[in-house]
């Protein structure tokens, strides 16, 4: 067996007796989530997927998607108020 | 009438989406208008809708984040937002919150964390309410003496004025605040982003409805980038936020997405509406926000000492709330397009 191998296998089985450890010793009330894949189908449920799979990658990408999603909203709200003739670039009100 | 209803993928449960983009819009506008994330408003109307608890706040959080990216690009075209205070105050922002945290976590473990935080909240919001009327009736007492003296009205002039106080605090580093026109002490923004942070942390909100107040009382910013510096910051924790929510599994992004859609046109029509309603008119719109917070707070208490009325005090909060959201987004949209249609016509004429 391929050291790297041995070594992966070694820090789950590690790991693993460590969460088992933790869940014996009160450590059990961590609820986790499972999304229910079974009636999802096509992007909803490669979405619940990579929930299941990688909490990691699911928040990296909703980290990345949230403020892509604004942008595009927000500019296309932009377009539709300078479209109404709406000046978008200065405010006359300057009183506290 | 079942396309009415789309299935969430990590929730598992059916949601009347066409809500989720009605919510939305109601918290963009008046988000976008107060500078505030306004989680508070939001949590009871994910529930009505079905949303499980669990996701609720997660959800809240991550079109929060989005909606406060577009209310931040909007006010900063205004020139509303003071990236330098807002950097400066989120080292304090964030240093408070977690120390209120973890007292929280104290609290939690002698058993006192419930009454402490909620009567806590009720003092503080009571205190913010009084702040913006005493200054409102500060404010038009000055221009009655005015007028009575036969002077001319200065139309920067303001009610409360603590903030001139704390300029005469000279400790080094001293520093100059383009957009808010204000030169202090790096300490001023500083400490106060801490207390706001710390007090944020301890209630456990994002923090929008103390430093709005605070960043205008406290540190003397004019309404307006009060509400565009705090919109940065809530943008910031905001996206802080959503990750740690999301890696805990607690967000719903489909959710969020659709609320988004909402609050993308809320937002924007919050953040220009701030273009033709006047300083003081936010801060008395801000007030009455502040007493309506205060009263579904207060409902939520009572049941605390009077369990039987949990049912009554329970629906009458979240009649309020979302009586309050309804009233207010409707107020802020009809003024922008007054505004609006005010602007454009001038334009016209001007042809």
């Amino acid at each position: 067996m391929p050291v790297v191998k041995r070594l992966a296998l070694t820090l789950t089985t590690l790991w693993l007796s460590a969460q088992t450890a933790l869940a014996a010793g009160g450590g059990g009330e961590y609820i986790v989530i499972v999304a229910d894949t079974r009636k999802l189908t096509g992007l909803m449920a490669w979405w619940a997927n990579l929930y299941n799979e990688s909490h990691l990658l699911f928040t990296l990408l909703t980290v990345v998607l949230i403020p892509v999603i604004g942008v595009i909203f927000g500019v296309l709200a932009d377009y539709i108020m300078h479209f109404i003739g709406i000046d978008l670039s200065s405010r006359d009100l300057a009183e506290h | 009438m079942d396309w009415l209803f789309v299935l969430m993928p990590i929730a598992g449960v059916k949601i009347f989406w066409p809500g989720l983009i009605i919510l939305g819009i109601g918290v963009g506008v008046i988000g976008g208008f107060f500078g505030m994330g306004g989680a508070w408003m939001v949590t009871p109307g994910l529930n009505i809708l079905g949303f499980p608890m669990a996701f609720a706040i997660g959800t809240d959080i991550a079109h929060m984040a989005g909606k406060s990216l577009i209310s931040t690009m909007r006010h900063g075209k205004f020139g509303n937002v003071d990236y330098k205070l807002g950097m400066i105050m989120l080292i304090g922002t964030v240093v408070g919150f977690e120390i209120g945290a973890q007292m929280i976590m104290w609290l939690e473990r002698i058993g006192q964390v419930g009454p402490v935080v909620r009567w806590m909240y009720l003092v503080l919001l009571a205190l913010i309410a009084w702040m913006v009327f005493a200054d409102v009736a500060k404010k038009r007492s000055k221009e009655r003496e005015a007028v009575a003296a036969g002077k001319e009205v200065d139309k920067l002039s303001t009610g409360i004025e603590w903030h001139k106080t704390f300029h005469k605090i000279k400790i080094p580093p001293m520093v100059h605040f383009p957009a808010a026109q204000i030169t202090c002490t790096a300490w001023l923004p500083i400490a106060v982003s801490f207390f706001t942070g710390w007090l944020a942390g301890i209630l456990g909100i994002g923090g929008g409805l103390i430093r709005m107040p605070a960043l205008i009382y406290l540190i003397g910013c004019p309404t307006h980038v009060a509400v565009g510096t705090d919109l940065f910051e809530v943008m910031i924790s905001g996206l802080y936020g959503a990750a740690s929510y999301t890696f805990k599994g607690r967000t719903e992004l489909v959710a969020a997405i659709i609320m988004l859609i909402g609050a993308a046109m809320g937002a924007q029509v919050g953040s220009v509406a701030t273009k033709y309603i006047k300083g003081y008119g936010i801060r008395i719109a801000f007030g009455l926000a502040v007493v309506g917070c205060f009263i579904s707070v207060l409902l939520k208490l009572i049941p605390t000492y009077i369990p039987e009325l949990y049912a009554i005090c329970d629906l009458l909060a979240t009649v309020l709330i979302l009586g309050l959201v309804a009233a207010m987004s409707i107020y802020i949209t009809v003024k922008m397009v007054q505004g609006a249609a005010k602007e454009v016509a001038m334009k016209k004429g001007k042809v």
